[in-house]
């Protein structure tokens, strides 16, 4: 990305600075966080990087595509599981195969293995609905990896879920992620989550949303949880959450 | 018999029954009332088996049940169309719809004088009638059903690379479906409604022409007795709207649906 805007028109006929001169690039294969107080742009962010929406200046490209439309070397992973409920797990985890009409035994296996990943085997044909949340989600993070995407973006996944179910969605996602090697854009609200996962973090800052700083988070990996008390990673969080404090808002 | 237990309508249910047939009976002997105002159960269900025994009586049936079928596959035909126009192009919408629901203000059983005109004794202008009843109940749901799909859905296939077609058919036609089929629920009731009502002002045969039939010869057991049938046929068709329902809709969630 780079002097990314995003102006947004509003009802009274002002416009609102959603995003200013964002400027960016993950490396391949990078995890990356956004965080940042409610309202700093970062779900706009992820939204233009996923083509569902568009900017008003400068450029975002993903393997060297301009973002203008969805791209599919993108694979996302929503809010809620967003599972549609008269298809099996397997038949939603085909859904980006079915629609970018790619080679469906191939694609088949590569399904199949994904749920073996994420822990889900033996759940194929089941429905949604006999699924807990975190099943869920994980039947979701296959779905976005099933056409091998060069970047998955995550649109704060574990949000809905309880404490110690996202502890262990995080790990899973660690592992998951170690497997598939795909470069990662997290949004999340938690900065604990943000320092566990990632390389760097970036930390947004309301209007109009700009990166206040970029973060590196040169912890070892692979990560525990016990890693999380250390005092190490107690100075990134501290430093994330002055930023928050700074903007004088409380999460 | 733990089943039972938890579910005492199984029991209470006939008894009900039971009880007010009972009465029915002994208080229209006891009382004395004139079986031209009020028959016993008993001497309808007399005569609902001297029906059943005649040919006419199958016949009439035959032309009932042909009548209403005929109206609710139109119906349910030109609601699909007229619902997938509506649903997916707003110009069509915003233009149409004002009529649409000045139409749905008339009283559709008020056409059915000018429907004879038009289409004559025969079967045809009740088809029709049952038709235009059945029509609505059937079309508000298939566009409620198109738009109720969820905008996390529809956003989940745009960001994967649907086109317009692929999310109407992957996402809004799924979702519809429950919708669609309480809609059949309550058109098909309407479309037996239709012909009967289309029989009673003008027709050759048919159970409507039954019932005219039984009240000019003053023969009041007999028109209980085709009250009868015709609850008995939207019963069935009720339960065969719902067995498809279940195969396939089975996701549904029924409790906002229009007329459910």
């Amino acid at each position: 990305m780079s002097g990314l805007h995003k102006i947004y028109n509003t009802r009274g006929g002002g416009t609102t600075h959603a995003l200013s001169d964002i400027n960016f690039t993950a490396k391949k294969g990078e995890f990356i966080s956004i965080v940042g107080p409610s309202g700093c742009g970062k779900t706009t962010l992820l939204n233009i990087l996923a083509g569902l929406i568009s900017k008003t200046e400068g450029s975002a490209s993903v393997s060297g595509h301009e973002v203008s439309k969805p791209l599919p070397e993108i694979g996302m992973v929503f809010q809620a599981p967003t599972l549609l409920p008269w298809r099996t797990i397997l038949e939603n985890v085909m859904v980006p195969v079915e629609v970018q009409k790619l080679d469906k035994k191939k694609h088949l296996e590569k399904a199949k293995e994904l749920l073996t990943l994420a822990g889900l085997d033996g759940f194929e044909d089941k429905y949604p609905n006999e699924l807990s949340g975190g099943m869920q989600q994980r039947a979701g993070i296959c779905r976005a990896l099933v056409h091998s995407p060069s970047v998955l973006l995550m649109d704060e996944p574990f949000g809905a879920l309880d404490a110690m179910t996202r502890e262990y969605m995080n790990l899973e996602l660690l592992r998951i992620w170690k497997e598939s090697n795909q470069t990662i854009a997290l949004v999340t609200h938690s900065i604990t989550e943000a320092v566990f996962l990632s390389d760097r973090v970036i930390v947004m800052s309301p209007r109009p949303g700009r990166i206040a700083e970029i973060i590196t988070i040169d912890l070892p990996r692979p990560r525990t949880l016990e890693m999380m008390n250390s005092d190490a990673a107690g100075v990134f969080v501290k430093k994330i959450r002055h930023y928050f404090n700074a903007a004088n808002v409380i999460e | 018999m733990k089943s039972l237990r938890n579910r005492p309508e199984l029991i209470l249910t006939p008894v009900v029954f039971v009880i007010f047939i009972a009465l029915w009976e002994n208080l229209v002997n006891l009382l004395e009332v004139e079986e031209i105002i009020l028959p016993t159960p008993s001497r309808i269900g007399d005569a609902l088996l001297v029906q059943l025994k005649t040919e006419l009586f199958w016949s009439n049936l035959w032309v009932t049940s042909q009548e209403a079928l005929l109206g609710f596959l139109f119906a349910t035909l030109f609601a699909i169309i007229a619902g997938t126009f509506i649903s997916q192009i707003r110009i069509v919408d915003k233009t149409f719809m004002p009529y649409l629901v000045g139409f749905q203000a008339i009283p559709k059983v008020a056409l059915a004088p000018i429907f004879l005109i038009w289409f004559g004794l025969g079967q045809t202008s009740k088809v029709v009638l049952a038709a235009t009843i059945a029509f609505f109940p059937i079309l508000i749901n298939i566009i409620e059903g198109l738009k109720s799909a969820d905008n996390d859905q529809i956003r989940m296939l745009r960001v994967f690379g649907a086109s317009r077609a692929q999310i109407f058919f992957k996402v809004q036609v799924p979702c519809a479906l429950p919708f669609f089929f309480a809609g059949l629920d309550v058109g098909i009731l309407l479309a037996i409604l239709g012909a009967v009502v289309g029989e009673f002002l003008g027709s050759q045969a048919g159970l409507g022409n039954m019932v005219l039939n039984a009240q000019f010869n003053f023969e009041t057991p007999t028109m209980f007795a085709i009250l009868l049938v015709l609850s008995a046929m939207g019963i069935i068709a009720h339960i065969i709207v719902k067995a498809f329902q279940r195969k396939f809709a089975f996701w549904g969630d029924s409790s906002n649906i229009i007329g459910n």
